[in-house]
């Protein structure tokens, strides 16, 4: 059972803040680093990985300051994010050096165990180049478990994978989550992480933003306040009759230049404002002509949790 | 050293296309020499003038200021560059290993590829010329071999700092060594070749003033300084590899 710590954990890169003042513990199971790209995920799982040093802050395993101790991959496995191996050789030779590299008893039971816990002994005996983007991210996977270690850390591991091969990582994280290791992945699409994570660390900006398990971040997510932009056939009419309804908290009757107008409403209650909308609008006899939510995008959704 | 690193660094050296240029500079001394030992049977003024200061002038151009720049950097930069520039190096850093061991072990297989390459091939290219396995060929042969560690050490040491270590290191070996160092006197000091040459001078003994062999160099301050630069390179190369950066995406 091991821990991993950030206290306060800075790090910046000239003029540029990647990570700021980030506090988190990684525990035994499944944590999942979510986060648009750009949030300094791969700068905190580097720290992590003990390769890179915080500019303010520690980050420590157990206890012990990872940067520059090169004893602790003996406790922790790094699937790195890009795809480059050394592929003039076969996923066997590759995963059989890796456990050699590590020094351990009997490399090849140690090799066999790890490629048949990925699934690839039907393919270990060809070139890394010719495998598939896949194939090459199982053979990543192997290296890092090849040693059992007790800490697996993946940046953005679900890359490039099919829905199948997606859904093999998924249970086989599981399941070594479920060994009481602790393992961390990163990744910037919420459905993937909720599906497996059993906490989620939400970054933003370099900025730790939220954190919990799933069910907490959909709700933050969610239940933040909405923006609609909507055109119909009495724009006044309807910015009245929207801001006596509880769901909404603002209305904004907006005109252009040319005269032709739309309300921009701020909806507190995101399933409450939709239901009610249309309703209102038969009532009032008004026609909708277009409703749509204003600035969807992961970012923003994600920028809400920051502001908060 | 760690079996392993050699194994995989071997592996990445000689299994891409750079093997085809590896053995083609060699080929080309050996060609060029075997065509000046015929030359020398048909003609007496040649064959005179190869066993006078000819022979060591074609050992000294073409062996040690080309081919042993040349293999040292191509095998010093290729034992440690394209890892570090696709990331692949995170494989051997993220093991219980010792930095100044993948160093060190890197640079014997770079050293092991320019003695392949290079030392032998010139060890040969002097038992065509001179007709024997005589101190000429030796004096080249050890004088090469030293080149190579200094070549290997410093342009691994470079790929390790820099990732434009080929274009620095060509600018080096031929702008510097060649083109500096033959006009401008004080340069050669400053040269792995020049150093080199002083081995060779030294080994060749009385002999070196009748092939004109001249190093700018003595032979103490040569072989200091190859002696220095190998082993600070190398140390440099392990120490930077405790700390390097590596490559992030995003």
């Amino acid at each position: 059972m091991s821990t991993v710590a950030l206290e306060q954990v800075s790090r910046w890169f000239g003029n540029v803040v990647a990570v700021n003042d980030v506090t988190m513990h990684i525990g035994p199971g499944v944590t999942g680093l979510l986060g648009p790209n750009g949030a300094g995920k791969s700068t905190l799982i580097n720290m992590m990985a003990g390769f890179l040093a915080p500019s303010a802050g520690s980050v420590t395993l157990d206890g012990r300051p990872l940067y520059r101790d090169q004893e602790i991959y003996r406790e922790v496995g790094l699937v790195p994010e890009r795809e480059e191996m050394y592929d003039a050789v076969t996923g066997w030779q590759f995963v059989l050096a890796n456990a050699k590299l590590h020094k351990l008893p009997d490399p090849a039971a140690a090799a066999r165990r790890a490629i048949g816990t990925v699934d690839m002994a039907a393919a270990q005996d060809r070139d890394i180049r010719t495998y598939s983007k896949g194939m090459k991210q199982r053979i990543k996977m192997a290296t890092a478990i090849v040693h059992d270690p007790a800490v697996l850390l993946l940046d953005e591991p679900f890359n490039g994978m099919d829905p199948r091969q997606r859904l093999h990582l998924m249970d086989l994280l599981h399941d070594l989550g479920d060994q009481g290791r602790t393992i961390l992945f990163s990744s910037h699409i919420l459905e993937e992480v909720e599906q497996i994570a059993g906490r989620i660390e939400v970054m933003v900006s370099g900025r730790h933003a939220a954190s919990g398990d799933f069910r907490r971040i959909r709700r933050l997510m969610t239940q933040r306040p909405h923006q609609y932009t909507i055109r119909s056939s009495d724009d006044r009419a309807l910015a009245s009759a929207v801001i006596a309804e509880q769901s909404a908290s603002g209305v904004e009757l907006v005109t252009d230049k040319l005269g032709s107008s739309t309300v921009h409403v701020q909806a507190t209650d995101f399933s409450a404002f939709v239901h009610a909308l249309p309703q209102l609008a038969s009532r009032h006899g008004i026609r909708l002509l277009e409703v749509r939510p204003a600035d969807e995008s992961l970012e923003s959704v994600f920028s809400y949790l920051v502001a908060r | 050293m760690n079996a392993t690193v050699a194994a995989l660094t071997s592996r990445s050296l000689l299994g891409r296309k750079r093997t085809l240029v590896l053995l083609l500079l060699p080929a080309a001394l050996l060609g060029l020499c075997t065509l000046a030992r015929v030359l020398a049977g048909l003609d007496p003024d040649i064959e005179q003038a190869l066993n006078g200061p000819l022979a060591a002038n074609l050992l000294t151009a073409f062996g040690i200021a080309i081919l042993m720049p040349l293999l040292g950097l191509i095998a010093g930069t290729g034992a440690i560059g394209p890892e570090i520039d696709e990331g692949s190096i995170v494989y051997l850093l993220a093991k219980p290993l010792n930095r100044y061991s993948i160093a060190i072990t890197k640079l014997v297989v770079a050293i092991g590829v320019v003695v392949l390459f290079g030392a032998l091939p010139i060890t040969v290219a002097g038992v065509v010329l001179t007709g024997e396995l005589g101190t000429v060929t030796l004096g080249y042969g050890v004088g090469a071999l030293a080149a190579g560690c200094a070549y290997s050490a410093v342009f691994l040491a470079l790929a390790v700092v820099t990732r434009n270590a080929v274009v620095i290191g060509l600018i080096y070996a031929l702008i510097w060594e060649s083109l500096v160092g033959g006009v401008v006197p004080g340069a050669q000091t400053l040269s792995i070749q020049q150093w080199s040459m002083a081995v060779v001078q030294e080994l060749l003994g009385d002999t070196a003033q009748r092939l004109s062999v001249e190093a700018a160099v003595g032979f103490g301050t040569g072989l200091a300084l190859l002696t220095l630069v190998t082993v600070t390179a190398a140390a440099y190369a392990g120490n930077r590899l405790q700390t390097l950066p590596l490559h992030d995406n995003s």
